[in-house]
């Protein structure tokens, strides 16, 4: 079989990095391209539990249930994934749950598809409306700091999360096949 | 067909209080409602943890905690309504098959805490077909009080992902409440685990 994977990207390495230094074993998903290197990553890896998600908020669950049991976890999901986690987020607020999510920006930067703009203008405001300390990358350069200050509000001082990934840093989905 | 009229209808409280005592060491999940009151009726441990909102979300919290805790048996006891807000959830405990995760509907074919209003499993939906459906490994149709106890037998071997079925009366029963500080429960459970509370 060959092995069609576009060549790595450094900023998705360095944040699969931080999650495995950070000591992250359960990696839930729903996937987005923007995503797809450290989902990748974490299927390989023989310590890490990925799990692919039918909706967003069941990974809101999963990684409280994580916790419960004392591992540390991440939900990596698109701009428009945020609003169905709304009411399973109460989790976070009523138990006080570390919980860090990645969140990969559509409908803010040379947007071809006018249905991802709502819920991606809507992102921020919700997340921060469920508790949520949202921090967020424009630059690949800023990557690798800004996830690290993420997991460690999380995990060492009990934050609720969310890192932005800005449409800009991921790039500009394809929607014509290169010839 | 789902409900129909011969199925015996058991009494909540009574295989809810069966189940955990054939299966004491479990860490138990409960859905919001009136599975959190029969859990809690059958007396309070700190191994549950009982969800007072985030419908939806107990077989997913379970799944988490069953990849986090391989050598722990890790039981969700919910309700019909609750399983059918995070139906999806079955597959992706599917998807993952945890051998120590066993998810235990109790179904009344109501959402007994609204107003009794019929649910999906009272109006055509089979939940063991779903989940059979979805591909969990281990499909259990509970039909009598007794083989409850085989159902704990099988939440204690920790064989293979598990969902059972449980047609229960729908009688309402006196409340019980659990505590409602969720991280009381959260940090209770992480203290059986020997895990720092945060």
């Amino acid at each position: 079989m060959t092995d069609n994977s576009p060549a790595p990207l450094a900023w998705p390495e360095q944040i699969f990095d931080i999650l495995k230094r950070g000591g992250v074993r359960q990696v839930a998903y729903v996937p987005d391209a923007g995503h797809a290197q450290v989902i990748r990553r974490a299927h390989a890896d023989p310590d890490m539990h990925a799990i692919v998600l039918t909706t967003e908020e069941e990974g809101v669950a999963t990684c409280c249930g994580a916790w419960l049991g004392g591992e540390r976890s991440v939900l990596l999901m698109q701009s428009s994934g945020v609003g169905n986690c709304i009411n399973m987020m109460s989790l976070l607020q009523n138990c006080r749950f570390p919980f860090l999510t990645l969140i990969t920006m559509r409908g803010e930067f040379a947007e071809f598809n006018p249905w991802q703009v709502p819920m991606s203008r809507a992102t921020q405001p919700v997340l921060e409306a469920m508790g949520l300390t949202v921090m967020r990358v424009e630059r690949q350069e800023d990557v690798a700091d800004v996830v690290q200050a993420g997991l460690d509000a999380a995990f060492e001082s009990g934050e609720p999360i969310a890192v932005l990934l800005s449409q800009r840093l991921i790039g500009r989905k394809k929607w014509v096949a290169k010839p | 067909m789902t409900n129909a009229p011969q199925e015996a209808m058991l009494d909540r409280r009574a295989v809810v209080r069966r189940l955990l005592a054939a299966s004491p060491d479990a860490l138990v999940v409960t859905g919001l409602g009136s599975a959190a009151y029969d859990v809690f009726a059958a007396g309070d441990r700190p191994e549950n943890f009982y969800l007072w909102g985030a419908m939806g979300g107990a077989a997913a919290i379970g799944l988490g905690l069953a990849l986090a805790q391989p050598s722990r048996s890790v039981l969700v006891i919910t309700g019909d309504g609750e399983q059918l807000m995070g139906i999806g959830a079955l597959a992706t405990i599917a998807a993952q098959q945890p051998r120590n995760l066993s998810v235990v509907v109790l179904d009344n074919g109501h959402f007994a805490e609204t107003g009794m209003q019929a649910s999906h499993t009272r109006l055509g939906t089979n939940l063991i077909d779903v989940a059979r459906a979805c591909g969990i490994s281990r499909c259990e149709a509970v039909t009598s009080l007794e083989s409850v106890d085989r159902l704990g037998a099988l939440v204690n071997a920790r064989a293979g992902s598990l969902f059972a079925r449980i047609p229960i009366s729908a009688d309402e029963v006196p409340r019980v409440l659990p505590p409602r500080d969720g991280t009381f429960l959260k940090n209770r459970l992480r203290g059986v685990l020997k895990l720092e509370p945060f």
